[in-house]
């Protein structure tokens, strides 16, 4: 079980990362975020998922002591023959549990708090979801400058009207005859005017139109199994890395493998969340789209399954970048220590995934300019003496900080090579 | 220091016009030019045809902006193995073996391909470092000309029916004819067979034969084996026409243990002192610090009046009175370091070698030098064995022959006598992995395993043991030939148990296995150097024959290996056909190599004479002529080297192969094997009385030389490389460092050249600021680094009729210069790459910006940028800038539509399978844009991650640029000049008295330092 041994290994790293979920009491926080590191992908409170339901689990074993030890190392409890937990191995289909060696009893004990905390469904609010690094939405003046100009305009033009009205008259009065009026539709002006006017915008829409070609934001095809980040990420709170493990390590953040999916969906063969609709609002019958996933993973109910007997899921593949773009995502989130939503926007509450952003050279160099790097924390930067110094003289504005671009983010050959 | 005229072409020393014209412009091409008065209709592009052009593509970019971006996928990994990430590279050490050749190295293996060979760092032997030929390998696994299922009779077979057929038919006596095997399970494999059928043998057989140094060995030690050289610790090397540098037995080893005698401390200035003799320009040659030229007959009798001079006896039957001085000089230095002495000779002459041994015997350089207690498992055949093989299957006396490696349909002096004898063995089998000479005489072949694909084992060395593991899935119906030989002695395992078996007993179970596995070598825990018992009793009757041989009076001939297509194993392989001979800088082709004081009788080219120096140099069609000896005649053109004796000529073997064997081999070269002969026990690959006819026909040869040449108004050749004696050196240290100062003086200096030379500010380079420094007193010329960057970047192969027309790719490029006398020159080499300036001239003149400068002192090339001015290559003062002239990686998206623009070898370089062999970090670039040396930004990139992932500062253990990796020599040191304990900032501290920059003057700023070549000369050479 491989990705089950990486999840420990990478237990501590997880951590960090899922700092961001954040709770409202202190000791909560802390047991939150640890379920929802360690736990979250095989157990919830309330429900059974490939482990038991863990609500009134203190409750059930006979002392906190045993509970701990198998915690830490459940197959090494095991072989002590603890008889409640050979029979909870044995019901489980003797899957066995990941070791959480590095968790201090202080930490299991905050870990069963907050299970405690958890109010039953229906008795409360749910898990309130993920609270999203997405920027505030900023005050949008727009509307109101608009309609502004727009009665500003009509003021101007009918002031012009008055104006040119009352020369009239004047003139009339003063008998200079009048000029032969020509219609504003004839007048050379108005032409040229209009066509200056039509000429900018008509050039606008094209040039925007033509530097959109080959973009596909909201590209958001239909793939051949209905996954829903939304139920994943969202609702069960499954952390991106247990899925996508190379996010951390290199250039790919990898599409999970069916093994890695079969790991939680060994045992659960059906949907009973809320319902699911595709974009076009026809329901989704979670269930079946289980199945599917057995189909590819060779996968027969009741049946031990042989991983060799997998088939590789053809994915539509959504995020697209040129060939002569090097991106490297472990560069983004684990050194820069961006969060996927930056980039892939609210991921979580996607049913069906859609790309978010444009990819254009543009919006990646923009961020660049404005993102700090994690100067003060990441050693690796501690050879830019100047700029150290120069943040503690003052000489460098602390609140903006080391940008990405102060640092050569921006040159060319930090991209393509 | 005196003015040293360092020259790369005839047309330079004599400044001649067609030179100086030549060297006005970058490019060889004139511009497409219209013709005037024709009229605009008559002209190419007339208004018409500009409109259709111009309604076409703008129809054709409505059609394709509308269509659909294509549907792309991503497929994950259906069961991931858990140490296997998607877009990061494994290292697995491996093996590479070739016939006798055995480099430890690491490979690269990007989501399950392996892309790159780096040396192994835990081999005492080679270390890091590679040879050219082991850097091409990788693309050898890839080559589209390679077997794909097993043959009988030529026709394809199913593994099954071939042993069910070698079941019913084998029958002994069994041969089991090879290249030398280094490997000890399947030697014990080997032996199972042979025990099966009795009367069977094996017998050894090299292209290129050490058979007189195994026999003179034999009668000497007592051992048919060659000893463990140590050039480093040798004070005084005399090599008799030995390459050991580039061809000679074990030549990654033995570069690494010269330079460590050549690298030189600016406070203690001491090297060792290498005399050489040769007949044709050498590699080793050109790097020694004296160079005597003698025949190749005359070997034997300077062996001999050494032995002579060292026993403190007259020198007798030498006439020349400079080799005669060459010769008691060179004694004397030999007794002066007796016990730190080492003499080594190329020839496969019993007689000389015994001599040879009785001098390092007296010299005391066995035991100190000369290592008995380890020898060299590299090279066992003996040339007699092969003899008698043939002469038994013509008797018909060999039931069945089996054949690995050895190629004697090619290789050995008569062929076609061995071809004809092979007709009577009833049951032939070959194991080659590609369809060569031999195997397509053998009525089965099963291709083997390329050594990428291949489990086994290597004993480079007594006790010095490298381990193969496969790092792909074979790609093609092929098969471990251990596992056939295995199969057929009846044994029930197969060869992966058989040596996981053999290794696990020796090394105490599994895990040793394991670790020995992922190590990659085996080594003994203390070594050993230890003499042996010396019997001179043959010697005196070798002196004798030695001065009873006839010498040669007419011309003679040197057959010779290059260093990148060796015995003939590197010419289907488009990387080592492309790298320029590190003396001759010619690629794709074999010639005769002659003296241009043979070209002035021969060839009527006097390369004093201008015009006729530039007839000969500007144009490549060279003369042909007609070499005959033995019966045997071959027509080649002839190339004028400089340092090859006046009344020999040179040879390149490996050529002129089969056409089955790849794209690669189609019009390059001739086979010079046939004018080899079988002198007794030995083949000998000199030859005295040629005959030498010049013929009427011309012959184009795709020489570098004069390409890329960079004598211009701002700078020229002399500031280019800077090349002083030791005894100048000792003299005067600071030689170098004064003339720099004296130069700048009007700019403020050393110190002060980089703010006062220029008018433009000075940048900072707040965090990494990355150098390079190349030494040329380790640098050897050999071209590992040029293949190695080949495979890194992409760099593409662009075939001989692009060469000929200046249009090569490399990023890095081995400048050959030659000093002083015409006929024997001092040569020096320089690797020439992107320099980086800081103040680039290139970056000027772009007009889209396409190349311009980081903050971390890196000239970047943006591909998808650059419109293809080339004013940029144009502006450069070191010539480092290549134009893609055509799309030779076949980058456009329509499939073949550059046939009939670039030869069948770029085009058979874009195949699906060889395209396996690309960097997917690296962009591929298309056609009409500049390209260069990077200096490996892609793996800058990911040191810089890797530190940062880990937080904390970047070391020089994070990177290794390929050049650098690659160097068995360490010549090329890569790091953060910035950061004052790195190795770039060390070595540029402890150096400032030889270190330069090229064309320093100009301002440019370059990255890149230098090391000056100091040469052990004792006293100040005269020069012109």
């Amino acid at each position: 079980m491989l990705s089950l041994k990486r999840l420990t290994r990478l237990g501590f790293s997880i951590l960090i990362f899922a700092g961001f979920f954040s709770g409202n009491t202190v000791i909560a926080q802390d047991g939150k975020t640890l379920f929802q590191t360690n736990c979250a992908s095989c157990h919830q409170v309330h429900k059974k998922l490939t482990g038991p339901a863990l609500a009134g689990v203190e409750d059930r074993w006979p002392n906190k002591k045993n509970l701990y030890s198998w915690i830490r190392n459940s197959a090494a409890f095991l072989k002590t023959g603890d008889a409640y937990a050979n029979n909870l191995y044995n019901e489980y289909n003797k899957v066995a549990m990941n070791q959480f060696t590095a968790l201090t009893d202080k930490e299991i004990d905050a870990l069963l708090g907050y299970i405690k905390s958890v109010p039953a469904p229906g008795t409360g609010p749910t898990g309130g979801g993920a609270a999203v690094g997405a920027p505030a939405e900023e005050g949008d003046n727009t509307l109101l400058f608009g309609v502004l100009t727009l009665i500003l305009a009509v003021v101007a033009l009918t002031l012009l009207q008055v104006n040119s009205n009352l020369r009239k008259m004047a003139d009339e009065k003063e008998g200079i005859n009048p000029e032969k009026p020509v219609s504003f539709f004839r007048n050379k002006r108005n032409i040229a005017f209009l066509a200056v006017i039509l000429f900018l915008v008509g050039g606008y829409f094209t040039t925007q139109g033509a530097m959109n070609l080959g973009r596909s934001t909201d590209y958001q095809p239909v793939q051949p199994i209905y996954y829903s980040h939304k139920v994943h990420a969202g609702v069960n709170q499954i952390n991106c890395q247990y899925c996508h493990t190379g996010v951390y390590q290199g250039k790919q953040a990898t599409i999970p493998s069916v093994n890695i999916c079969m790991n939680c969906h060994l045992a659960i063969n059906e949907y009973k969340g809320e319902k699911m609709y595709t974009e076009d609002g026809k329901e989704v019958d979670g269930t079946a789209e289980i199945k599917k996933l057995y189909k590819y993973a060779g996968f027969v109910e009741g049946k031990p399954w042989d991983a060799n007997n997998a088939k590789p899921i053809e994915w539509v593949r959504i995020h697209n970048l040129p060939d002569h773009v090097y991106f490297n995502h472990a560069q983004h989130v684990k050194a820069g220590q961006v969060q996927c939503q930056t980039c892939h926007g609210e991921i979580q509450k996607m049913g069906e995934v859609k790309q978010f952003s444009n990819l254009s050279m543009g919006w990646c160099v923009n961020c660049h300019r404005e993102t700090k790097v994690q100067f003060k924390d990441n050693g690796f930067y501690s050879i830019y003496e100047k700029y150290h110094q120069d943040l503690k003289s003052g000489k460098m504005d602390s609140t903006k900080g080391v940008t990405v671009e102060k640092i050569g983010g921006t040159e060319c050959q930090k991209c393509h090579y | 220091m005196e003015q040293k005229k360092h020259w790369q072409s005839f047309g330079e020393l004599n400044q001649s016009a067609a030179y100086n014209k030549d060297v006005k412009d970058e490019f060889r091409e004139d511009l497409p030019a219209v013709e005037e008065n024709t009229g605009l209709l008559d002209a190419k592009a007339p208004r018409r045809d500009f409109l259709k052009y111009l309604g076409f593509s703008t129809a054709a970019a409505a059609v394709a902006a509308s269509c659909e971006i294509p549907v792309k996928k991503a497929i994950p990994f259906a069961n991931k193995p858990e140490d296997v990430v998607p877009g990061i590279s494994k290292y697995y050490a491996t093996t590479y073996v070739q016939d006798g050749d055995v480099v430890s190295v690491l490979a690269k293996v990007r989501d399950g391909r392996p892309i790159k060979i780096e040396g192994n760092d835990l081999s005492p032997l080679t270390g890091n470092g590679t040879s050219a030929r082991v850097q091409a390998s990788v693309l050898d696994l890839y080559d589209t000309a390679r077997l794909r299922f097993p043959l009988i009779n030529g026709r394809e077979a199913t593994f099954e029916a071939i042993d069910k057929e070698i079941a019913a038919s084998i029958a002994g006596p069994v041969v089991i004819l090879t290249s030398t095997l280094t490997s000890p399970t399947t030697q014990d494999a080997i032996n199972q067979l042979l025990a099966k059928y009795p009367g069977s043998r094996h017998v050894t057989y090299d292209g290129v034969s050490y058979a007189g140094m195994l026999l003179a060995n034999e009668a000497c030690f007592g051992k048919k084996a060659i000893p463990s050289y140590h050039f480093d610790k040798a004070a005084v090397i005399v090599s008799l026409q030995a390459d050991f540098l580039g061809t000679w037995l074990s030549p990654v080893e033995f570069a690494r243990q010269y330079a460590a005698g050549k690298k030189i401390n600016e406070q203690k200035p001491e090297m060792s002192k290498h005399i050489h003799f040769e007949s044709v320009a050498s590699l080793t040659g050109s790097n020694a610090d004296e160079k005597h030229l003698i025949r190749p007959s005359e070997t034997g009798s300077v062996a001999v009046a050494l032995l002579s001079a060292i026993n403190g006896q007259e020198i007798t039957g030498i006439a020349d009175k400079l080799t005669k001085e060459a010769v008691e000089h060179a004694a004397k230095a030999l007794l002066a370091a007796k016990g730190s002495a080492l003499v080594v000779c190329g020839s496969n002459d019993v007689n000389i070698q015994l001599v040879v041994n009785a001098i390092n015997q007296a010299i005391g350089a066995v035991g100190t030098t000369i290592n008995w207690g380890v020898t060299f498992n590299g090279r066992k055949g003996v040339d007699a064995d092969m003899a008698k093989l043939i002469d038994d299957m013509k008797a018909g006396s060999v039931g069945t022959l089996l054949i690995q490696g050895a190629n004697p349909a090619y290789t050995w002096p008569q062929a076609p006598a061995f071809t004809e004898a092979l007709k009577k063995v009833k049951t032939s089998i070959s194991f080659a992995g590609k369809l060569d000479e031999t195997a397509v005489a053998c009525k089965y072949v099963i291709p083997d395993h390329h050594f990428l694909e291949s489990w086994g084992d290597a004993e480079a060395k007594t006790g010095y043991f490298s381990f193969m593991q496969p790092t792909i899935y074979p790609l093609f119906k092929t098969r471990q030939w251990q596992d056939s030989l295995l199969k057929w002695s009846g044994a029930t395992t197969d060869y992966l148990s058989f040596l996981k078996g053999y290794w696990s007993a020796k090394l105490g179970g599994e895990t040793g296995w394991d670790k020995a596995l992922q190590d990659g070598v085996l080594n003994p825990a203390t070594p050993v150097v230890a003499g042996a018992a010396f019997n001179g009793s043959a010697v005196a009757a070798a002196v004798s024959a030695i001065s009873a041989a006839k010498k040669g009076d007419k011309i003679e001939l040197v057959l010779y290996e290059k260093i990148g297509i060796g015995a003939g194993q590197g010419a289907a392989n488009p990387w080592l056909q492309e790298l320029p001979d590190p003396v001759t800088r010619a690629t794709w082709d074999n010639y005769v190599v002659v003296s241009p004081a043979l070209a002035r009788t021969l060839l009527k080219i006097d390369l004093n004479d201008n015009g006729q120096a530039d007839a000969y140099e500007v144009n490549p069609p060279k003369k042909v002529v007609k070499v005959t000896c033995n019966g045997q005649s071959v027509e080649l053109p002839a190339l004028i080297i400089p340092g090859t004796h006046p009344d020999t000529i040179g040879i390149a073997v490996g050529y002129g192969r089969t056409e089955r064997l790849g794209k690669s081999v189609v019009g390059t070269g001739k086979n010079a094997y046939p004018m080899s002969s079988l002198n007794g026990n030995s083949v000998s690959l000199v030859q005295g009385n040629v005959e030498i006819t010049l013929t009427t026909e011309t012959y184009p040869v795709a020489l570098t030389q004069t390409h890329s040449r960079y004598d211009t108004a701002q700078g020229n050749r002399t500031e280019v490389m800077k090349e002083l004696t030791l005894a100048e050196y000792k003299h005067h240290p600071t030689e170098i460092r004064d003339e720099r100062q004296a130069e700048l003086a009007p700019w403020g200096g050393l110190e002060n050249f980089e703010k006062q030379g220029t008018i433009y500010p000075v940048y900072d380079r707040p965090g990494i600021r990355w150098g390079m420094n190349v030494d040329l007193n380790a640098c050897n010329g050999c071209g590992a680094c040029v293949v190695a960057c080949n495979a890194e970047n992409n760099v593409s192969v662009v075939g001989k009729p692009e060469v000929l027309r200046g249009h090569e790719m490399h990023w890095l490029r081995i400048d050959r210069y030659f000093s002083g006398d015409m006929d024997n020159p001092n040569v020096v080499f320089q690797p020439m790459m992107c320099q980086h300036c800081d103040n680039a001239p290139c970056e000027n003149v772009c007009p889209v910006a396409a190349t311009n400068h980081s903050s971390e002192g890196l000239n970047q090339m943006t591909y998808n940028r650059c419109i293809g001015t080339r004013y940029c290559a144009n502006n450069c003062p070191y010539k480092v800038r290549r134009f893609n002239w055509a799309d030779y990686t076949g980058s456009d998206s329509f499939a073949n539509n550059q046939v009939g623009i670039v030869n069948d070898v770029v085009l058979d370089m874009n195949d699906d399978l060889t395209r396996m062999v690309l960097n997917p970090d690296v962009t591929v670039r298309s056609r009409g844009v500049i390209e260069k040396c990077s200096f490996c930004v892609q793996r800058l990139q990911e040191s810089k991650l890797k530190a940062k992932k880990e937080s904390r500062p970047l070391e020089d253990t994070d990177l290794k640029v390929a050049c650098q990796q690659s160097c068995p020599t360490n010549a090329i040191v890569f790091g953060n000049a910035n950061n004052q304990h790195s190795a770039i900032s060390i070595t540029r501290k402890e150096n400032p008295n030889r270190q330069f920059y090229v064309l320093e003057q100009l301002h440019v700023l370059p990255n890149v330092s230098y090391l000056a070549k100091v040469r052990n000369l004792e006293e100040e050479k005269k020069e012109a």
